[in-house]
């Protein structure tokens, strides 16, 4: 008996092995991917496929906080980040990753050309690269700059001799395409599928998928259907129609997290006369009202973020008081979403002078964030109740975000995901300031020299815990000047085969390596 | 001949930098790439440096002109999403579209005319009623609708088919086929039967129309009081006259079956140039969409010239240096 009961157990065993090690994956993307040359656009469907294949001298677990991967680090001082390589982390070549194919790996977005939008903003602040020996390297900035791991976490590690020559095509066709990522580049198709294979000599362990097809799938109803048509093991962005029924359905599993993406409204706080905020009449304004923050505050309080994330995006979406979702550096939880007043928000116009109300106009993308156009019309019709009398203004987004870098909005809508709320800030509401670099996207005008000065030291600060609280205070003063209006935060899902589990990314990244049997 | 092809040149030259111009006119008017491929992370300088690698910091007409210039010594430019020139990008993709859009024509006409035939020489019987009443269907029904019920259908419910993407190809003189494999077949057939459907009730209706006006005709009665078979009559009268337009209408519809198989692409993820227009539109990738356009303007001039050229082999009284007087 005893020894039927050993072969029964050696043969589960071997099962196991076998189905093991043949075993696949395949997953169903939502987006394109352009190229695969991993320094060309910083375009989120493109880091997808390349953080299977390349390392970054920096991860990001679960919740986008930086944690050691292929490298540690310490700062010994302000202006220097020091950098110490694990040993043994193999290209898949066969070659060591040394501290030259990383000094090489940071200069290389410097020397792309003709990118639409490249990588060199993450790899400007370092002034100067000292290679120490084979595995220590420093990096040297200009002033203290805080962000420098939330900004390499997506600079992908390329080996130095397959990339030095190498032009886009060079990383497509797989012959540059050389990384120390869990996967190897078999074969790209673009507009159609990646398939990769596992990368044996690993450094983070191995791998329980051999081979992974990443198969590009932008239609929603046709990944679904893929899913439950077997032809995909798994699917990244649930199709919101389709959650429903999925989640009834016994064979397949979901897995959501709350994104990092917020959905906010930019007004235009800095002009005179907004584009499309008028008297109820039609006429021009004496002044901007949005210059008042008690109206700021009023609209804030007009919009019942509830009743949008529980009907308009039937819980995919969570409240926002902040610039960034819960779990980003930075996140001041302190702050509670602007609890639903409709007779505040009328009191507060009032005293600001608005009794009446006035009209305006949301402009939004109707083909980028969940629901989005919804999501306007709602808005507008809570704000009418508060008095306020809105038009929406939907159009395509390759449309919108030409308009609104023109600025021909007066209220916008925009979606925004970040590592760190500091980032974030100087990006959506520090004061624009070309030279500085500050408020590139501050479509709404606001500027607050307070608010300036907490995201310049908090940049600055090299330390992660005074940074995180000088970061908080900056989302604080913010949500208090009512800078932007937030919405909420997106909720982002996945569907897989009832037998595999994901670890859910707030950042929305899709892994092949981060699935598991379970 | 010559002097007929000589003027077809010049016209299609003409369409061909009209099209261009109004391409390039209309993508400039709805906004900038850059704005659309920056990295958020990018401040005011950089999103200019951007644009201005890109040149499109240029007036219009310089960067049209730098374009003619380009154009003729036949570079395109290069895709600003993907990195490598916008017609290597388009011919990449360009053999599955082909391939989809052949299948489809030879099932829309292998089943399209012998169904019309018969509609057209039993137009009372019941058969003949169905294959009308199911042309209608093939007319009426949104093509992506179609498809996603095939899908449902054919993949989720009853497990037959792959419901989406390309299957195994082989390379045959260079060109990677997909209809020489079983799994490619398997995948190619329900995109190509959804693409074909449209184009197949077209046929079913444009051959029994033309078959019920020959039968009436005096030369098919003479036949048939001559006392030839049916198979005959049908075969050498009445088909040989009603070829010529739907050799057309197969001609000109296989030109829009490349340019509008679009939608069933979508549908079915077929990695077709179809797909690869629509991804480029969203991004405002100008080089891509530009030469697609003109891609597809040479295909149409190309197969219409092969439909003028049909016409002479099919009926002796065209002459095509005739026609264009």
């Amino acid at each position: 008996m005893v020894t039927r009961g050993r072969l029964v157990a050696l043969v589960a065993q071997l099962l196991c092995v076998a189905s093991a090690s043949a075993a696949e994956l395949r997953i169903g993307l939502s987006a394109d991917v352009t190229t695969m040359d991993p320094h060309f656009v910083a375009a989120q469907p493109n880091l997808t496929a390349q953080h299977h294949v390349f390392d970054t001298l920096v991860r990001t677990d679960e919740r986008t906080r930086p944690v050691a991967g292929i490298a540690t680090w310490r700062t010994p001082d302000p202006l220097t980040w020091e950098f110490t390589l694990r040993k043994g982390v193999k290209f898949h070549d066969g070659a060591e990753l040394t501290t030259e194919d990383v000094a090489f790996s940071l200069e290389r977005p410097l020397t792309i050309t003709g990118s639409p939008g490249g990588f060199q903003p993450y790899v400007r602040p370092i002034v100067a690269k000292e290679i120490v020996d084979r595995y220590t390297l420093r990096l040297k900035t200009a002033t203290p700059h805080g962000a420098l791991l939330q900004d390499l976490a997506d600079v992908m590690i390329v080996s130095k001799r397959a990339a030095a020559q190498a032009s886009g095509e060079d990383f497509d066709r797989g012959r540059a395409a050389v990384g120390t990522g869990p996967y190897k580049l078999v074969r790209f198709a673009r507009g159609d599928r990646i398939e990769l294979a596992r990368h044996d000599d690993y450094w983070g362990g191995r791998l329980p998928w051999e081979k992974v097809t990443l198969l590009i799938l932008p239609s929603d109803p046709v990944r679904t259907a893929a899913l439950l048509a077997g032809q995909v093991d798994a699917i990244e962005h649930v199709p919101t129609a389709d959650i429903a029924r999925l989640r009834k359905n016994p064979a397949f599993r979901l897995e959501q997290t709350v994104s990092w993406r917020t959905i906010f409204l930019h007004v235009d706080q800095g002009r005179d006369q907004p584009p499309g905020v008028l008297s109820k009449a039609g006429k021009p304004l004496a002044a901007n009202p949005f210059r008042d923050v008690r109206v700021r505050r009023a609209l804030s309080k007009a919009i019942n973020r509830e009743a949008i994330a529980e009907r308009v995006m039937e819980g995919l979406a969570v409240p926002a008081a902040n610039v960034l979702s819960p779990s980003v550096f930075g996140h001041d939880p302190a702050i509670k979403p602007e609890p639903y007043d409709p007779e505040g928000a009328r009191k507060l116009l009032a005293e600001a002078g608005y009794p009446d109300g006035f009209a305006l106009t949301i402009a939004t993308p109707n083909n980028r964030y969940i629901n989005d156009e919804q999501v306007a019309q709602t808005v507008a019709q809570m704000l009418a109740r508060a008095g306020v009398a809105v038009k929406v203004d939907a159009m395509p987004l390759a449309v919108y975000f030409g308009k609104a870098r023109n600025r021909d909005f007066g209220v916008a809508l925009l979606g925004w995901g970040s590592r760190a709320a500091d980032l974030a800030l100087r990006s959506l509401a520090a004061t624009a300031n070309p030279d500085k670099g500050y408020g590139a996207w501050n479509w709404g005008g606001y500027s607050n020299p307070k608010l300036d000065d907490l995201i310049a030291q908090s940049l600055g600060t090299v330390d992660p815990a005074r940074r995180e609280a000088i970061a908080r205070s900056a989302s604080a003063l913010a949500a208090a000047e009512v800078a932007i209006i937030p919405l909420h935060y997106q909720v982002v899902t996945w569907a897989s085969k009832r037998d595999l589990s994901y670890a859910a990314r707030t950042d929305e990244f899709t892994f092949a390596h981060h699935f598991r049997p379970r | 001949m010559l002097s007929f092809a000589i003027r077809r040149l010049l016209q299609s030259m003409l369409v061909l930098f009209v099209m261009s111009a109004l391409v390039f006119v209309g993508v400039y008017a709805i906004g900038n790439p850059v704005d659309i491929l920056i990295n958020p992370q990018a401040d005011q300088a950089e999103i200019a440096a951007a644009t201005r690698a890109l040149g499109l910091d240029q007036p219009l007409w310089r960067q049209y002109w730098n374009f003619i210039i380009g154009a003729f010594t036949g570079d395109l430019g290069k895709s600003f999403a993907a990195n490598i020139p916008a017609v290597r990008l388009i011919f990449e993709r360009m053999p599955a579209t082909l391939e989809l859009a052949l299948a489809a024509m030879v099932i829309a006409v292998l089943l399209g005319i012998p169904l019309g035939l018969w509609a057209g020489l039993k137009p009372d019987s019941v058969s003949g009623r169905a294959i009308m009443a199911g042309s209608i269907l093939g007319f009426s029904l949104p093509t992506f609708w179609v498809g996603l019920m095939l899908i449902m259908v054919f993949s989720v419910w009853l497990g037959w088919l792959p419901p989406t993407g390309r299957g195994e190809t082989v390379m045959v003189l260079g060109v990677p086929v997909s209809f020489l494999t079983w799994d490619g077949l398997a995948h190619l057939f329900m995109p190509a039967l959804n693409l074909a459907l449209f184009k197949l009730s077209l046929l079913i209706r444009l051959t029994r129309a033309g078959t019920r006006e020959a039968l009436a005709q005096d030369y098919v009665r003479f036949a048939r009081a001559k006392g030839l078979s049916m198979e005959r009559v049908v075969r050498v009268h009445v088909l040989k006259n009603i070829m010529i337009p739907i050799v057309t209408v197969t001609g000109l519809e296989f030109g829009s079956v490349i340019a509008f198989a679009i939608v069933t692409e979508t549908i079915f993820a077929w990695p077709g140039m179809g797909k690869l227009l629509i991804d480029s539109i969203n991004v405002l990738d100008r080089p891509v969409i530009v030469a697609y356009l003109l891609i597809i303007v040479l295909i149409f001039v190309l197969i219409n010239l092969l439909v003028d050229l049909a016409y002479t082999a099919l009926d002796p009284r065209v002459r095509l240096a005739g026609r264009s007087t």
